[in-house]
C-alpha cells in the first residue's frame, strides 16, 4: 500500500522504536503479574480479600496523587510538593472539622490543594521558575504552614463520626476510601486518554515549542496539571484523615511525594515528559506496594525492601533512557 | 562513476595523500545520505564538499571528524586504517572540526576554551599561569590577536571560529574539517578567515571545506569534490571548473524544470497579509504586503533576520513595535494560537525542534493544531481525527510508515510533509514557510514546490524564505532580501536573479571588494 518505490522503507527503524516502546508498556505489567502469582503461592494470606482489600485502602492516596501527577510529569512539569499538600489538607480539614461540619472541612481541604496547585502553576509558568525547585520551596513553606495551624499538636477527630463516613462508610463490601479512589483515578486517566487537554499534555511535554507554535497555549496546559495535582493531593490528605480520624504536621508527609515519584516512574511514565498513561502508574503503584506486602507477609527483613525499591527504580529509568535512545 | 574510483589529480602530485575515503555510506532512518564516497585529498591541501542542502556535504564531514560513525566504508589517515567513536578520539589521530556555530563555553576565558579538556596540570589542578603562556605562543605562531582573558561569550562568531581553529592546533591537528565556516560572516571578516585557511595549508595542514560559496570554493581549493544524492559526481581540480560547471555538476540537470510554472496573481488581488513597521529582537522596521495567490520569497544570509521576521509576524517572539494584518482588517493578537485563528499558518524552521512531535504518531502530529474542531465538549473524537488525519496525510503525499507510528520512523522529506498537512487542516489564508525543503531529498522537493505552488493557485499567499537561491528564484513571484534585520530590496520579474539578491545580501561587500 505504501511506496514500492520507496526501497529504503524505514522498516528497520520502525521495529526497533516499537520494540522500545512496547518493552516499556507491558514491561511493568509482567513483572507485576509474576510478583502476584509468586506471592499467592508464597503466602497464604496474601491472595484474601481482607489482605488486598487492605493494599488498596493504603494506597488509595498514593494512587490519587500519581494519577494526577503522572499529568505533570507528561506536560513536562513535576510536582516535589504533593507530599506537603496532602499534610496540608489533612491538617487543614481536621481543624475545621473539629467546630464546623464535615462538608466545610471536605470542601476547605480539598480546595486548600487547587489554590496551592494554582500557586504552583503560577510560579512555574508566570514566573519561569524551574518546576523541580519552585515545587520544592513551595513544599517547604506548606510544611511550615501545616504546623501554624496544628501547633505542633496531634488533631484528634475520633468523635466526628460525621467527618470519618467520607472514607469509612462501607458500599458493596469495600469502603468508600477505595470507591473514591478508583472514581478519582478513572476521571483522571480519562482526561489524559480521551480529552484534547490531555493530548495537549503529551504535546507540552513532548516539545513545547512545537507545541506552542502548533497552537498549543503550553503555559495554560502545565497550569492545569498542577491544579489536577494540587487538587488531587488535597482531596487525598482529606481521605486519609477521614481514614484515620486524625491529622498532624509531620515531615514524613514530604517524603509521600518520592514515594508517588517512584510509583510514576517505574510504571513507566517517562521522567523527561511527553509520554506515560495513568494506568501505567496505576500498576507501578501497586507493584511497589505488593513489595512491601511482600516483605511483611514473607517477614523478610524490612531493611532490603527500600534496596529493592532503589534497583527497581533505577532499573525504570534505565529502561527509559534506552528506549529514548533508540528511538 | 566518473573520477571518483581514481586517485583524483590534484595540486601537488608530489605530496602523499593523508585523507583516504573508500566506499563510505550512511543511513538515517530511510534516508540515504552517503552512499559509496571514495575521495583522497593529499596533505596540505585544500579539499572542497559542494553540493546542494541534503547532499551529504556535512554527513560526510560529520563522519571524517568522528561525531557520526560511517554504516560501511573505511577511512585512511596517513595509510592507516582509523576508526572514531567520538570527536575526541577523532582529535586524538589529529582530526579537528570547526562548525559552522562554534562550539564554546561562554563563561571561560578565550585561553581555558583554547585548552578545554587538555589543561595543564598539576595533581588535578589546573596550571593556570602556565595555561596562560601556552595560549599566546600559540597564538603568536598561529598569527591571532584574541585576547586570552576576554570570556569567549564575548567575542563575535568570527572570533569565536578562531577559538577552535586554535583550539585545534593546540592538540596538533593536522586534518581540519570545516563545515560552512564563513555562513554566519561578514564579508571582511570571511576574507579574513580565508586567510587563515591559505596560511593553514601553506604550514602543512589538511584542510577539508564543506561550503555553499562556490567563489569561496573556486578561490581557495586545490579540487572539489561535487556530491549528490549521497555520492560523488566527479572530483577534480578547482582550475579545470567554474561556478557553472559546478552548478550542473551539484543540480545533474536544468534548473528550471525542478520548479512548477509560476501563475501571475491577478492585478488586483487583496492583500491577505499587511506588515507595517515591525520590530522585533532581529527585526528592524520591516513593512511590506502579500497578495493573495503570491508566492513572497524571503532571501538573505544564515543570520540577516528572516527566521526572527517570520515569527514575530507569527507571534511568537515579543514585538517591539509594529502591526499584523491578516485579510481585510483584523490585527493580529500577539501568540501563535490566536494566529492560527486568524488564518495564519507557520511551517516552522526546524521539523525537530520546532515542528514534530517525534514521540507521537503522523495523525496526531498533523491533527494538533485542529484538534479542537475534531472534538466535542473537549473530547477527542477518534474516528473523525483518524479520518481526518488520513484524509490529509494522503493529500500531501506522505509515504513510509502507518500513519499511526510514531512520526520519527518516517524520513525527513516525508516528515516535513506531515507539518505541511497540519497547516493544510487549519485551512489558513497565509502560509509562511520557513526553509520548507531542508535536509529533504530531491523528490519530496519537487513534491513541497507542488504543494506550495498549489497553495498560491488556490488564492493563498505564502511568505516563503529559503537559503537557496534557486528555490527562492524558481517559487517566488517577488523576492525581499533581508540584511542585518532590515529589508533592504525588493526583486521581481527580470530583476529576479542570483546576482542580484547576493548582492543585495551581501551590500557591504560590494562596496568593499
Amino acid at each position: 500500500m505504501t511506496a514500492g518505490a520507496d526501497a529504503s522503507s524505514p522498516t528497520g527503524v520502525l521495529r526497533r522504536v516499537d520494540w522500545a516502546a512496547r518493552l516499556r508498556g507491558v514491561g511493568i505489567l509482567l513483572p507485576f503479574v509474576i510478583l502476584f502469582v509468586v506471592l499467592s503461592l508464597t503466602s497464604s494470606s496474601f491472595f484474601t480479600k481482607p489482605n488486598l482489600l487492605n493494599i488498596l485502602d493504603q494506597q488509595s492516596a498514593t494512587l490519587i496523587i500519581a494519577a494526577a501527577g503522572t499529568l505533570v510529569l507528561i506536560a513536562g512539569g513535576i510536582d516535589l510538593s504533593v507530599g506537603a499538600i496532602y499534610g496540608f489538607a489533612g491538617v487543614t480539614s481536621a481543624h475545621f472539622a473539629l467546630h464546623h461540619s464535615a462538608g466545610v472541612a471536605i470542601v476547605l481541604g480539598v480546595g486548600a490543594g487547587l489554590l496551592i496547585g494554582v500557586g504552583n502553576g503560577i510560579v512555574t509558568t508566570v514566573f519561569r521558575i524551574n518546576a523541580l525547585i519552585g515545587t520544592l520551596a513551595m513544599s517547604f513553606i506548606v510544611g511550615g504552614c501545616s504546623a501554624l495551624i496544628t501547633k505542633g499538636n496531634l488533631l484528634v477527630l475520633f468523635d466526628k463520626e460525621g467527618f470519618g463516613k467520607l472514607a469509612r462508610t462501607e458500599f458493596a463490601t469495600v469502603t468508600t476510601s477505595i470507591w473514591l479512589m478508583v472514581v478519582v483515578v478513572i476521571a483522571i486517566g480519562l482526561l489524559l486518554a480521551t480529552t484534547t487537554a490531555g493530548r495537549y499534555m503529551y504535546a507540552a511535554g513532548g516539545n513545547a515549542e512545537a507545541a506552542r507554535l502548533a497552537g498549543v497555549r503550553v503555559d495554560a496546559v502545565r497550569m492545569l496539571t498542577f491544579a489536577i495535582s494540587g487538587t488531587a493531593a488535597g482531596l487525598a490528605g482529606v481521605i486519609d484523615t477521614s481514614r484515620v480520624l486524625s491529622a498532624q504536621a509531620s515531615p514524613n508527609d514530604t517524603a509521600l511525594a518520592f514515594t508517588v515519584l517512584a510509583g510514576i516512574v517505574v510504571g513507566g511514565t517517562s521522567i523527561m515528559g511527553g509520554e506515560g498513561a495513568v494506568w501505567r502508574t496505576v500498576v507501578g503503584v501497586l507493584f511497589i506496594a505488593l513489595i512491601g506486602n511482600g516483605y511483611l507477609l514473607l517477614q523478610f527483613d524490612p531493611l532490603y525492601e527500600q534496596i529493592t525499591m532503589g534497583a527497581l527504580l533505577l532499573a525504570a529509568v534505565g529502561l527509559d533512557a534506552l528506549s529514548r535512545r533508540h528511538g | 562513476m566518473t573520477g571518483a574510483d581514481a586517485p583524483p589529480a590534484a595540486a601537488g602530485e608530489s605530496s602523499p595523500v593523508y585523507l583516504d575515503l573508500r566506499g563510505l555510506s550512511k543511513h538515517f532512518g530511510g534516508v540515504r545520505a552517503l552512499d559509496g564516497v571514495t575521495l583522497s585529498v593529499p596533505k596540505g591541501a585544500v579539499h572542497a564538499l559542494v553540493g546542494e542542502n541534503g547532499a551529504g556535504k556535512s554527513t560526510l564531514g560529520r563522519i571524517v571528524a568522528g561525531v557520526l560513525p560511517p554504516d560501511g566504508g573505511a577511512i585512511r589517515l596517513h595509510g592507516r586504517v582509523v576508526a572514531f567513536r567520538s570527536p575526541r578520539e577523532a582529535l586524538d589521530h589529529g582530526v579537528a572540526a570547526i562548525a559552522q556555530e562554534p562550539s564554546i563555553v561562554p563563561h571561560l576565558t578565550v585561553a581555558q576554551n583554547v585548552f578545554l579538556g587538555a589543561e595543564p596540570r598539576h595533581a588535578g589542578f589546573i596550571r593556570r599561569r602556565r595555561l596562560d603562556r601556552a595560549y599566546a605562543t600559540l597564538a603568536e605562531s598561529a598569527g591571532f590577536d584574541v585576547p586570552g582573558g576576554m570570556s569567549a561569550g564575548r567575542l563575535r562568531t568570527s572570533e569565536q571560529q578562531k577559538v577552535e581553529i586554535l583550539r585545534a592546533l593546540s592538540r596538533n591537528a593536522q586534518l581540519i574539517v570545516m563545515d560552512e565556516p564563513t555562513a554566519a560572516l561578514g564579508a571582511q571578516e570571511a576574507r579574513h578567515l580565508h586567510e587563515i585557511v591559505r596560511r593553514l595549508a601553506g604550514g602543512g595542514k589538511t584542510i577539508l571545506l564543506i561550503s555553499h560559496f562556490l567563489g569561496e570554493v573556486l578561490e581557495l581549493a586545490d579540487a572539489v569534490t561535487v556530491l549528490r544524492d549521497g555520492r560523488v559526481v566527479k572530483t577534480s581540480p578547482t582550475a579545470d571548473e567554474s561556478e557553472a560547471s559546478l552548478v550542473v555538476a551539484m543540480l545533474g540537470r536544468p534548473l528550471t524544470s525542478t520548479f512548477p510554472v509560476k501563475r501571475r496573481p491577478a492585478d488586483d488581488a487583496p492583500a491577505v497579509l499587511s506588515v507595517r513597521g515591525l520590530s522585533a529582537p532581529g527585526v528592524v522596521d520591516a513593512s511590506f504586503e502579500l497578495r493573495a495567490g503570491e508566492i513572497l520569497g524571503l532571501a538573505g544570509l544564515v543570520g540577516a533576520g528572516r527566521t526572527e521576521l517570520a515569527r514575530a509576524i507569527f507571534g511568537a517572539v515579543r514585538v517591539e513595535s509594529g502591526e499584523v494584518v491578516i485579510g481585510a482588517g483584523t490585527a493580529l493578537g500577539r501568540s501563535p494560537s490566536r494566529s492560527l485563528r486568524a488564518g495564519l499558518a507557520l511551517v516552522p524552521e526546524s521539523r525537530k525542534d520546532d515542528g514534530l512531535l517525534f514521540l507521537r504518531s503522523s495523525i496526531e502530529n498533523a491533527t494538533l493544531s485542529r484538534l479542537g474542531s475534531l472534538s466535542t465538549a473537549g473530547v477527542v473524537r477518534r474516528r473523525r481525527e483518524r479520518r481526518a488525519g488520513r484524509e490529509v496525510l494522503e493529500r500531501c503525499g506522505v509515504r513510509g510508515a502507518s500513519f499511526s507510528a510514531p512520526v520519527s520512523a518516517l524520513s525527513g522529506g516525508n516528515q516535513q510533509k506531515v507539518l505541511l498537512a497540519r497547516v493544510l487542516l487549519c485551512r489558513p489564508d497565509v502560509v509562511i514557510a520557513d526553509e520548507p525543503t531542508r535536509g529533504v531529498d530531491v523528490g519530496a522537493k519537487r513534491a513541497i514546490y507542488d504543494f506550495l505552488a498549489g497553495l498560491a493557485e488556490e488564492g493563498l499567499g505564502v511568505l516563503l524564505i529559503s537559503s537557496e537561491l534557486e528555490e527562492v528564484i524558481g517559487l517566488s513571484h517577488r523576492v525581499l532580501v533581508m540584511r542585518r534585520g532590515r529589508l533592504v530590496s525588493e526583486l521581481a520579474g527580470e530583476e529576479l536573479t542570483e546576482d542580484a539578491i547576493l548582492a543585495a545580501a551581501f551590500a557591504d561587500t560590494q562596496a568593499a571588494v
